[in-house]
């Protein structure tokens, strides 16, 4: 038996979701199928977490026209949606007079694409404001509108939203074939069965020229191209950054930057080389040397003995360069989002609302008129006042019992983070949607403690409680043997 | 009105047992435990293996059983009261702490003196950069300890241990005994970094190979590991090239150090030290902040339990001494202070300062050598004299050294007091 629906949407990351969201407005039945066991999984959990202001990208093109508007969208979506966004505003440092010319040309660029508020500042006025970065700094540019975001919170943000308004996430739902009459895919097969749509979107990132060519579409490849960071603790914060240090840009990217996350931890990266292998997120010993190296240049004194993780994101690069967006040529009901790489997560309002325009169009739909803005409330104990978190504690006992204790997170937030609409499955998906395990200890004192609760709660045995990917158990049963569980 | 305790203790593991139970002794009245875990005595639930107690309770235990043995000093005491299911969020200079569980909230509770015993936590694959996947597969030893010794569970059936710490070596004999295979155990050193003991029972006694100056250089597997690459590292610990080799495994122990618990104390502002990552510590184990002690593994990291017990027992008495005073309106004059200065050969000591104070108590020295050696003099020097001398034989990083400093002579002591080693003659 086949399931049904208006749209399908292919790939739950950041760009999946925000389409997802913006469909939920209409009165469209909409699914979202994502191949891993939890949205916001791939490219969406590893990468720079930025809201850029929008001055990298050439004028005219997708990504500039997208990324202003996203960046503008974001300003309202903070309040609207609970999101986790701090509007740090960023700097290019130039060490040379040759970067200083880069500089002036994505001052002139940025003005063209329609970003406010750039200034150039000297050098001393860039460590008047960031006292810890490098006196070889000459100048830069100050981006008043660019911000930072947690990338994942904001996808499952997204995803929250779509299904309080009736929309369907399948998640360990990878898409196997099509089902095409006449050109027109009638209809998907996936791991969790057959799915009839009218339109289907492709928001699959790295593996978007995959699912084109499964469909018959084969205009546009995506090439991996991988970047690495280092992460260090939010103790090392004061001695780094509180806000967005970019060196000047080269070709291939805007070069391995000096940033603050949203949470007050600090990240050095990324750097970016082009792979074969869609799922090379290694970590390296000459990428992690790379970036030392090159942050050096914009911070001399980095604390390495504070780095708490490493971990590798890798960008969905098309042919072109551009986000490819829009009607396929060859399959009239497929809908490219394609080649979202940076400014991706800054994009991802834009997209979704471009994106959402072309399929509202094609199928004449109405508005929702049951929609419901926003999505639950979240009770975060750490940044709670103490009259807050006696209040949460008088409602659910669970609050008061705190699970990990690099980031203070209770179990009432974790089993919030379960039972949520899309709710997490997983010992990553709790982390990613709570923080637990994302301190210090990298899990080593709550990750016992957070599979005892997903299998609780999800009525699975301790088992098959899973890491992050589809074969990632996590510990086994003692009488188990080769070949699984007995 | 809200109770004013004698002493709070943060942290119910044998440090904080240990010092509840010389805090009592001490005279204290109102002493409270506070410890997050469901029970108490922290890390040693999972330490099922035996070893435990040689020093301190003359005989042979197991860690629940040294658990057991300090609780049961305290368990009838009226003058100890334990909460459970209890993280302590905050310390504060007045010697207030918050707390929250689930029964109570959160309570602002008021004491006299804190005893911060909050042990140590495990470095991780991040603290050491390693290359390759994040698959799952990937533990620190104490965090599988306790999924195989407490919940029931493994976490896979061919091992590899990166690191020779003392959890490292136990857990590649707990999981031969449950039915695994543990491929190898890798350490960066040219030396072991755990107990010979250790080295002997749990690797030797089992056949599990040893490779000493050896690294990962890679992790396999995307989903669930499948195998890493080791690899041969020259004297400045980098791989050398060439010299890589795969192992086939599905899980990795690491067991690459520990680092004592010291976000309470950091918020508070106590002086931390770069070496121990743990307070500053006088041989009272008061920090840097009057009224507030510490002992344990958030100190320093000790290789036996019975010299936390023994460390904390020092906190517990002068705890209570303090919450004395303090009741009676008594302040001591500041003492003159002599500070312990690590010398030739050692890399770290405590207590780092000595408060002279002329109560007729010897005083214990804890050190660590810089690295492994034979055949030397452990010296404790004054203004340019040997005062203590100590022959060892053998001396390593992984095994802390001991010595006392009689009572007598720290009443002598003018200016610093130098700790070090020097080749026998």
């Amino acid at each position: 038996m086949s399931k049904k629906a208006d749209v399908v949407i292919i790939g739950g990351g950041i760009t999946g979701c925000a389409i997802l969201y913006q469909l939920a407005k209409y009165d469209l039945k909409c699914v979202l199928l994502e191949k891993e066991p939890d949205i916001a999984a791939g490219t969406t959990k590893a990468n720079s977490a930025i809201l850029h202001a929008g001055f990298d990208a050439k004028p005219g093109s997708l990504k500039a026209k997208m990324n202003v508007k996203g960046n503008a969208l974001y300003h309202d979506l903070k309040d609207e949606l609970d999101l986790d966004i701090k509007w740090t505003g960023s700097v290019v440092a130039a060490t040379t007079e040759v970067e200083m010319t880069t500089v002036k040309e994505l001052l002139e660029r940025g003005r063209g694409n329609g970003v406010t508020g750039l200034e150039i500042w000297d050098g001393d006025k860039i460590r008047e404001h960031y006292p810890t970065l490098s006196p070889d700094i000459k100048g830069g540019l100050w981006a008043p509108t660019a911000g930072i975001c947690c990338p994942f919170g904001t996808a499952i943000a997204f995803a929250e939203n779509a299904v309080m308004n009736g929309a369907e996430i399948y998640r360990d739902c990878g898409v196997t074939s099509f089902n095409i009459s006449d050109g027109r895919i009638v209809s998907v097969e996936t791991a969790k069965g057959c799915f009839k749509a009218k339109v289907f979107i492709n928001a699959a990132g790295l593996r978007a020229d995959d699912i084109a060519r499964l469909a018959g579409d084969d205009s546009f490849n995506i090439k991996p191209r991988k970047g690495e960071y280092i992460l260090f603790d939010k103790s090392a914060a004061q001695q780094m950054t509180d806000g967005i240090i970019f060196p000047a840009p080269s070709k291939n990217s805007k070069g391995i930057l000096v940033c603050a996350t949203f949470d007050g931890n600090v990240f050095i990266g990324p750097d970016a080389n082009d792979q074969d292998d869609k799922e090379n997120t290694k970590v390296t010993y000459e990428g992690m040397d790379g970036l030392m190296a090159a942050a050096r240049k914009l911070l001399p004194e980095i604390p390495v003995r504070s780095a708490i993780t490493e971990f590798a994101g890798l960008r969905a690069v098309s042919d072109n360069g551009d986000f490819i967006l829009g009607k396929s040529d060859k399959v009239p009901n497929l809908v490219h989002a394609a080649g979202i790489q940076s400014p991706g997560l800054t994009s991802a309002p834009a997209i979704g609302e471009y994106i959402a325009d072309i399929v509202v169009k094609e199928l004449e739909a109405e508005p929702n008129t049951d929609y419901v803005s926003g999505r639950p409330a979240r009770n975060v104990f750490h940044t709670a006042d103490n009259a807050q978190r006696a209040a949460m504690i008088a409602k659910n006992p669970l609050y008061g019992r705190v699970i990990c204790r690099c980031e203070t997170i209770t179990e009432g937030e974790i089993v919030d983070a379960i039972k949520r609409p899309c709710g997490a499955t997983t010992v990553d998906g709790v982390k990613r949607r709570t923080r637990a395990g994302m301190g210090r200890c990298q899990g080593g004192f709550c990750g016992p403690k957070v599979i005892h609760i997903l299998a609780r709660e999800l009525h699975i045995p301790v088992s098959e409680v899973r890491k992050d990917r589809l074969d990632g158990v996590m510990y086994y049963d003692k009488d188990w043997k080769d070949g699984g569980n007995v | 009105m809200a109770k004013y305790y004698d002493v709070i203790i943060v942290g119910g593991g044998p440090a904080g047992l240990s010092a509840a139970y010389s805090a009592s002794l001490n005279g204290a009245k109102d002493i409270l435990i506070l410890e997050r875990d469901a029970e108490v005595g922290g890390i040693l639930q999972q330490c099922i293996h035996n070893g435990f107690g040689l020093h301190h309770f003359k005989e042979e235990l197991t860690g629940p059983g040294y658990a057991q043995r300090c609780y049961e000093l305290i368990q009838d005491d009226p003058h100890v009261e334990i909460m459970t299911d209890t993280m302590v969020l905050e310390v504060r200079e007045n010697h207030t702490v918050l707390a929250v569980n689930p029964k109570y909230g959160l309570m602002e509770l008021h004491s006299k003196t804190v005893i911060l015993t909050m042990g140590c936590r495990e470095r991780t694959r991040g603290a050491i950069r390693t290359p390759g996947y994040r698959p799952a597969g990937v533990y620190t030893a104490g965090a599988a300890q306790r999924m195989v010794n407490i919940e029931g569970y493994i976490p896979g059936k061919k091992i590899v241990i990166l690191g020779s710490g003392d959890i490292g070596l136990i857990m590649a004999r707990r999981m031969t005994l449950e039915g695994c295979k543990v491929q190898a155990v890798l350490e960066i050193s040219p030396y072991s970094n755990g107990l010979t003991r250790n080295m002997v029972q749990c690797l030797d006694d089992y056949g599990i190979p040893l490779y000493l100056s050896h690294t990962i250089t890679d992790l396999k597997g995307k989903g669930r590991l499948d195998g890493i690459t080791a690899a041969k590292v020259d004297e400045n610990m980098r791989p050398i090239p060439g010299t890589e080799f795969n192992i086939e495994c599905d899980t990795l122990l690491l067991s690459v150090g520990l680092i004592p618990e010291n976000e309470l104390s950091r918020d508070l502002g106590l002086d931390l030290h770069p070496l121990t990552n743990g307070p500053v510590v006088d041989q009272h184990r008061e920090t840097s902040i009057p009224g507030i002690f510490a002992a344990g593994n958030v100190v320093h990291v000790h290789d036996l339990v019975d010299f936390v017990s023994e460390e904390a027992e020092i906190a517990g008495k002068y705890a209570a001494i303090t919450a004395a005073k303090t009741a009676a309106g008594q302040m001591d004059p500041p003492a003159e202070d002599i500070p312990v200065e690590p010398g030739n050969g050692i890399r770290t000591c405590v207590p780092q300062h000595i408060a002279k104070t002329s109560n007729g108590e010897d005083v214990k020295l804890f050190m660590r050598v810089t690295n492994p050696m034979r055949n030397v003099r452990l010296e404790l020097r004054n203004r340019n004299k040997v005062i203590v001398s100590k022959r060892l034989l053998v001396a390593k990083p992984s095994e802390m050294l001991a010595v006392e400093l009689p009572a007598e002579k720290e009443q002598a002591l003018r200016g610093i007091l130098h700790v070090a080693v020097c080749e026998e003659v």
